[in-house]
């Protein structure tokens, strides 16, 4: 569309012109026909990811962050309308035949969704489950597979893994199930996984756990990863670079080093202001917005959080492009926020790293 | 320790409650038993409010239930306003709960989806003797504008016609309905998404300072629950291993138990926008059909010692109003050095955790 959104979205000016990204996103579109309704559930997203790095999509419900990753897997039914490019090592994944996209799913890119309980089957044994996805994936022996899946067991720590291979999953704790659907989704040597909400369900300990066996996975195996999350928190710690969603749209991205300290769009901000965090002091008051997200049906014309917010003018009833007004920061809004006062950002560097690394 | 003035009689006052549910062991064998809380004692002042923090199975909603006496604990003392509520019968119990009413995690599944707004927040009116029809619609008005929707607009309307945030208000509108003493907010912002949660927890602090509320607040959320509490306990595996003033148990936590919890929280400075990575306590939670001997915590604990495997841990008040029980409490005495200051880092080299750069792969 704009010649911005069509340049390549990297947080280091150089590497645009280098290596390939591993996934590319540009301007995805996704409508569904929901009781005569269109729905207009991800409207124009773009996002670049590299081998091995961790991306983490934030945004409310209904903010189409789920749906723009299952449509990168084919799995939206067959009612969705779906539209933009969406490259994984150069293949286009949009409109791709149904065979193809069931050779690639699990091989290529795997998928571990919130609920670890609904993605296991409850009567089949855990090695079995692991076994089957080994064997779709390689058509190797029953036996070497077998071994194949305690070895994997292994890797996503699940104690005592040589008994629990022939335990059900209703023997397993919620996180010990995780990483159980973690080690099928690993089966198949994905080069990118996509962990949505996955560690939504699990205690504040074994998120911890479950997020510490990411990274591992994701340093040890080279493996890219997205991160669907609506926690900014646990977005900041981890991933390398920050999308945040609103109905439907990318409104910024940046390294996430750069992001929490240098919040752009209105909306990050109040994102930022809303979630209570242990560095803030009991009773202090949220700042809060008024409203809710657009129902996707109907979004508002030009930005879509205008009516919520405080600094929308006449100007933004015309949609602001989501372009790089920063090195290696993305924002769509024509009143984007200064940096608060005391507010250093760790050095403010536009290429920096994660903030933690 | 509370906040309640001399001569009054505590909000609520909770006597070593047991509460045991029989269930069937590994295997199928009859008679196992889970302890889901043990002997649990703390007060409320009116007023306050009082966090409860703890993982998935620490016995938190259990204890909520068994306060409100549903069902009933198999042992112990619940006084709510100077009345043991123990040994009310049906009728008496009934009447007792007037005053102390719940707000559930599922804002949808707490309101029944055919009637409508103005008919819910009605029922708790009639069921307690509210008798004009005028003076009901009046108070039904009044609770719709004190949550903050517009009775013109959602009286009419049914469930299925509000967003999570606004049926969540429903709830919260039907549990102030009889003017309630005490609220348990059980998961209550859970299910909401941060900005509507953030409005909802406004509402509940707004309320509480115009109607002088208490909450009984419980979450698995940290940060949620310092944001709003007085004070918190931290439950594990149906015991108390910590209870204090909020922003004190926070800075400097006694139990191994609280520290790693508060370790497991990804952190975000709001004003710089750094991050710290958690670091979370290895290992899984002990089974409370099984729980170890001794201190609960001791599989887990990296103080861990032989002491804690044969004498269970009193809970000791070791600061004012700052209690916990466990034989090698950290950031104690109070003057013991950087620990007791500089916080998470000093704590985690005292705790011993690993590194997580220094796992290796098998």
């Amino acid at each position: 569309m704009t010649v911005e959104r069509d340049e390549v979205l990297t947080a280091d000016p150089a590497e645009r012109a280098g290596a390939a990204a591993l996934l590319e996103i540009r301007d995805l579109r996704i409508r569904f026909t929901r009781g005569g309704r269109r729905v207009h559930a991800v409207n124009g997203l773009s996002y670049r990811l590299d081998a091995g790095q961790m991306l983490a999509i934030i945004g409310e419900s209904g903010s189409g962050k789920s749906v723009s990753a299952r449509a990168l897997l084919g799995l939206l039914p067959s009612s969705a309308e779906v539209s933009g490019s969406a490259r994984f090592e150069g293949a286009e994944l949009i409109g791709m035949p149904e065979r193809e996209i069931r050779r690639r799913r699990g091989r290529d890119i795997a998928m571990v969704f919130q609920d670890p309980a609904r993605s296991l089957n409850p009567t089949m044994r855990i090695g079995a489950q692991i076994t089957e996805a080994i064997r779709a994936h390689s058509g190797i022996g029953r036996k070497e597979a077998g071994e194949r899946a305690v070895e994997l067991l292994k890797l996503v720590r699940l104690p005592a893994a040589e008994r629990r291979f022939h335990e059900y999953p209703h023997q397993l704790s919620g996180g010990m199930r995780q990483r159980v659907v973690i080690a099928i989704a690993l089966a198949g040597e994905p080069r990118l996984l996509i962990a949505d909400e996955a560690t939504t369900a699990l205690d504040v300990t074994t998120q911890a756990q479950i997020m510490q066996l990411l990274v591992e996975l994701q340093e040890r195996l080279g493996m890219a990863v997205v991160m669907i999350s609506h926690d900014l928190g646990l977005a900041a710690s981890y991933a390398q670079h920050v999308v945040v969603m609103y109905a439907g749209r990318a409104v910024e991205y940046a390294s996430a080093g750069r992001l929490f300290g240098h919040v752009r769009m209105p909306y990050t901000r109040a994102l930022l202001g809303a979630v209570p965090l242990l560095e803030r002091e009991p009773h202090a008051p949220l700042p809060v917005i008024s409203g809710q997200p657009p129902d996707p049906a109907a979004i508002p014309k030009g930005c879509a959080f205008r009516p919520r917010c405080a600094s929308a003018t006449g100007r933004c009833e015309q949609a602001p492009p989501f372009s790089e007004h920063e090195p290696g920061h993305w924002w769509a809004c024509w009143h984007p926020a200064e940096d608060p006062p005391g507010g250093s950002g760790g050095g403010g560097g536009g290429g920096e790293d994660g903030a933690t690394r | 320790m509370t906040e309640t003035r001399a001569g009054d009689t505590p909000l609520l006052e909770v006597c070593d409650i047991v509460q045991e549910f029989a269930v069937r062991g590994p295997g199928g064998v009859k008679g196992a038993v889970v302890h889901a809380v043990s002997d649990v004692s703390f007060q409320m002042g009116r007023g306050e409010t009082l966090g409860v923090v703890g993982e998935t199975g620490s016995g938190k909603s259990t204890l909520a239930r068994s306060i409100i006496q549903a069902p009933r604990p198999k042992s112990g003392e619940v006084r709510f306003l100077g009345t043991d509520l123990m040994r009310l019968r049906r009728k008496a119990l009934v009447e007792a709960r007037r005053d102390m009413q719940m707000v559930y995690q599922d804002p949808f599944g707490s309101l029944n989806p055919r009637w409508r707004i103005a008919d819910l927040v009605e029922e708790p009116l009639l069921g307690y003797g509210v008798r004009s029809a005028a003076r009901r619609r009046e108070r039904v008005r009044e609770l719709l504008d004190l949550v903050g929707l517009d009775p013109g607009v959602f009286a009419g309307r049914r469930p299925y016609e509000l967003s999570g945030g606004q049926c969540q208000r429903v709830a919260i509108a039907r549990a102030i309905a009889l003017n309630p003493a005490l609220i348990v907010c059980d998961e209550a912002v859970a299910s909401l998404d941060v900005l509507i949660q953030a409005q909802v927890l406004n509402l509940f602090e707004r309320l509480r300072s115009e109607l002088g509320l208490s909450y009984l607040f419980i979450s698995h959320d940290l940060a949620l629950v310092k944001q709003i509490s007085d004070r918190v306990a931290v439950m594990h595996l149906g015991q108390l291993a910590e209870i204090g003033p909020s922003e004190e148990l926070y800075r400097r936590p006694m139990h191994p138990y609280t520290a790693a919890l508060l370790d497991s929280i990804p952190g975000l400075d709001p004003v710089t926008g750094e991050a710290r990575r958690p670091t979370p306590p290895q290992g899984e939670p002990p089974s409370p059909i099984d729980p170890p001997s001794g201190c609960r915590f001791r599989t887990r604990c990296p103080l861990a010692q032989a002491r804690c495997a044969e004498e269970r841990p009193a809970l000791r008040e070791l600061a004012p109003g700052h209690q916990v029980a466990c034989h090698f409490p950290l950031n104690f005495p109070l003057d013991a050095g950087p620990a007791a200051t500089t916080g998470t880092a000093a704590r985690r080299t005292d705790a011993g955790l690993t590194d997580p750069g220094d796992i290796s792969f098998p």
